[in-house]
C-alpha cells in the first residue's frame, strides 16, 4: 500500500498528520506530504485508511 | 440600547431566516434538517441580506468559489451603520488579513503567521496551556461548583493567544469584552461594536510602537521585521493581523471547549469512557468540534451568481455554515449523533479550502489539554440542577453561562 497527498489540495488541516504521524511530514506552513517513500509499513493500513476518511479536501489517496 | 437584538418571531426558515431567533441559536440543528429537504439554501432580509446553505456539498463548493465569493468582510451581519471600515469600490473592507483578503493578499500575508501555528510551534504552547489549566481548576476544584464557560473555557485562550502576541496575559477579561463587543454583543448593537473595535485598534497600534522601541520574540515583533518585495509592512496590517488572531483566538476557542464540556456534562456514559479511555480524547474532541461546531463565517457576493437557482446578488452575504454542513447525513452516518470514537469525521468547523482556520493546530490542542486536565481532576460533573446553560449564537455558537455541579473530595 502506498499513500499520497495531492498538494493542489492540501490546505494544510493536519488531520492526517495528528492522526498518523509515523505516515506523514507537514512543512512550517502545515502542507503535508507522505513520508518517505509513500509505502505504508506492513501493520499501518488502518492509520493510512483513517487519513483518508478524515481529510477535508479529499486531498490523500491510497494506492494498492 | 439592548445587548440582544430585537426580533420579531420567524414563521418562514426558508426565506426569513433569523440567525438571532433564541429558539435557533438553543437548537440550530432541527432547523437545518428541516431546510436540508425543503430549502437548502435559505435566504433572509434580515440583517442585512444573506443566504444559508445547509449541505456538506453546497458549503464546501460555496467556500472555494474565490473570488466571486468574497472575504472582504467576513462578518455575518451587515452592521446597522458602518463603523471604522473602510469601503472600496463600494464594498465594506475589513482590517483583519488575511482573513479578511482575497488573493493575491490573501496568500502572502497568511503565509506570514501559519509558521507561528505548524504543529511543531503549537508543541512549545502546550506547556504553558497545560500550567494554566491546572492553576485554573486549582481555584475552584474544592468548592464543588463552577460556571465551566466562564471560570474555566473562557479563560484559557486569551491567555495563550497573550503569550503567543506577546501581550500582556493579565488583561485576558479586557480581551474577552473587547472580542465579545466585536463578534457577539456588537454584531447587533453598533455602538459596542464600535467602541470594542476601537479600543482593539488603539491597543494594537500602542503595542506596534513599543515594538519598534524594544523587539522582543514575539509575534508583534517578528511582524514588524518582515519586509514585502523590499517592503516593510504597514502598521494597518500588522494592526489588522494581531486584530485578526486576538478576535479568532478568543472567542471560537473558548466556545469550543466550553460546548466539550456541555457535552461530556449532559452525557455520563461518554464522561466515564473518556475518563477511562484518554487516548480516545482526541478523537472526541474532533466529534465535539463536528457535532457543535462554533464558528459561521460569511462571504461577500462581488459577481452575480445563480446558485442552483438562487439568485446571489453583489454586496449580499453567504454565510458558511459549517455548523450546518458538519450535520448534513449525506456527509455523515448517525449525523445527529455525537460519537465519541466516530472514525470517518472530515469535519469543516474550521472551514475549508484556502481560509481554513491557520489557528486550526492551537484550538485543538488548547481544547484537548483543557478536557484532558478537566477529567483528570474532575471525573464526575453534571450541570446544577435547576440552572440551563446560555448560548451565544451568530458567528461563534457556545456556552456563555453554565454552571457546573462536582463531588468534592473533602
Amino acid at each position: 500500500m502506498r499513500i499520497s497527498v495531492d498538494s493542489d489540495k492540501c490546505e494544510g488541516h493536519n488531520r492526517c498528520y495528528s492522526l498518523a504521524p509515523a505516515l506523514f511530514e507537514v512543512d512550517d506552513y502545515g502542507y503535508a506530504t507522505a513520508a518517505g517513500d509513500g509505502v505504508v509499513p506492513e501493520g499501518m493500513e488502518d492509520k493510512a485508511q483513517l487519513a483518508v476518511d478524515n481529510c477535508p479536501e479529499f486531498a490523500i489517496t491510497i494506492e494498492e | 440600547m439592548s445587548d440582544k437584538p430585537t426580533t420579531s418571531p420567524v414563521t418562514d426558515w426558508r426565506t426569513d431566516y433569523d440567525i438571532f431567533d433564541p429558539d435557533y441559536i438553543a437548537d440550530p440543528f432541527s432547523v437545518w434538517d428541516d431546510l436540508r429537504q425543503e430549502c437548502p439554501v435559505a435566504h433572509t432580509e434580515r440583517w442585512g441580506e444573506s443566504w444559508l446553505p445547509t449541505r456538506y456539498d453546497d458549503v464546501v463548493a460555496l467556500a472555494r468559489m474565490v473570488p466571486a465569493l468574497s472575504s472582504n468582510d467576513p462578518i455575518v451581519v451587515r452592521p446597522a451603520e458602518d463603523t471604522d471600515e473602510n469601503l472600496v469600490d463600494g464594498y465594506r473592507v475589513v482590517n483583519a488579513p488575511p482573513i479578511s483578503a482575497d488573493p493575491p493578499v490573501h496568500t502572502w500575508s497568511r503565509r506570514l503567521i501559519l509558521p507561528a501555528f505548524s504543529p511543531r510551534m503549537v508543541a512549545e504552547y502546550e506547556v504553558a496551556t497545560r500550567r494554566l489549566c491546572k492553576e485554573l481548576i486549582a481555584d475552584f476544584v474544592d468548592k464543588g461548583e463552577v460556571d465551566g464557560a466562564v471560570e474555566y473555557a473562557q479563560q484559557i485562550p486569551p491567555r495563550v493567544i497573550a503569550i503567543l502576541l506577546g501581550i500582556d496575559p493579565s488583561k485576558a477579561n479586557t480581551f474577552v469584552e473587547w472580542v465579545r463587543g466585536v463578534l457577539e454583543i456588537g454584531l447587533s448593537n453598533p455602538v459596542v461594536r464600535k467602541a470594542s473595535s476601537e479600543a482593539i485598534r488603539g491597543f494594537f497600534f500602542d503595542e506596534i510602537a513599543d515594538r519598534r522601541a524594544n523587539p522582543g520574540d514575539d509575534m508583534i515583533s517578528d511582524l514588524i521585521k518582515i519586509e514585502i518585495d523590499g517592503e516593510p509592512l504597514t502598521d494597518h496590517h500588522i494592526m489588522g493581523t494581531c486584530n485578526l488572531l486576538l478576535v479568532a483566538g478568543i472567542d471560537t476557542t473558548w466556545s469550543g471547549i466550553g460546548s466539550a464540556l456541555w457535552h461530556l456534562a449532559t452525557h455520563p456514559e461518554d464522561r466515564q469512557r473518556l475518563v477511562d479511555e484518554p487516548e480516545l480524547i482526541p478523537t472526541a474532541i474532533e466529534e465535539f468540534l463536528r457535532a457543535y461546531s462554533p464558528v459561521t463565517m460569511a462571504r461577500l457576493v462581488k459577481e452575480e451568481v445563480d446558485f442552483n437557482g438562487c439568485p446571489f446578488k453583489p454586496n449580499d452575504k453567504v454565510l458558511m455554515n459549517f455548523p450546518g454542513a458538519n450535520r448534513d447525513p449525506e456527509q455523515f452516518e448517525d449525523a445527529d449523533k455525537v460519537i465519541i470514537d466516530r472514525e470517518k469525521n472530515r469535519h469543516i468547523a474550521f472551514g475549508v479550502g484556502i481560509h481554513r482556520c491557520a489557528g486550526s493546530n492551537l484550538a485543538r490542542m488548547e481544547m484537548q489539554v483543557a478536557v484532558e486536565e478537566f477529567l483528570a481532576a474532575i471525573p464526575v460533573f453534571s450541570i446544577k440542577p435547576g440552572e440551563t446553560t446560555t448560548w451565544s449564537g451568530g458567528q461563534v455558537r457556545g456556552p456563555r453561562l453554565m454552571p457546573i455541579v462536582f463531588p468534592t473530595n473533602s
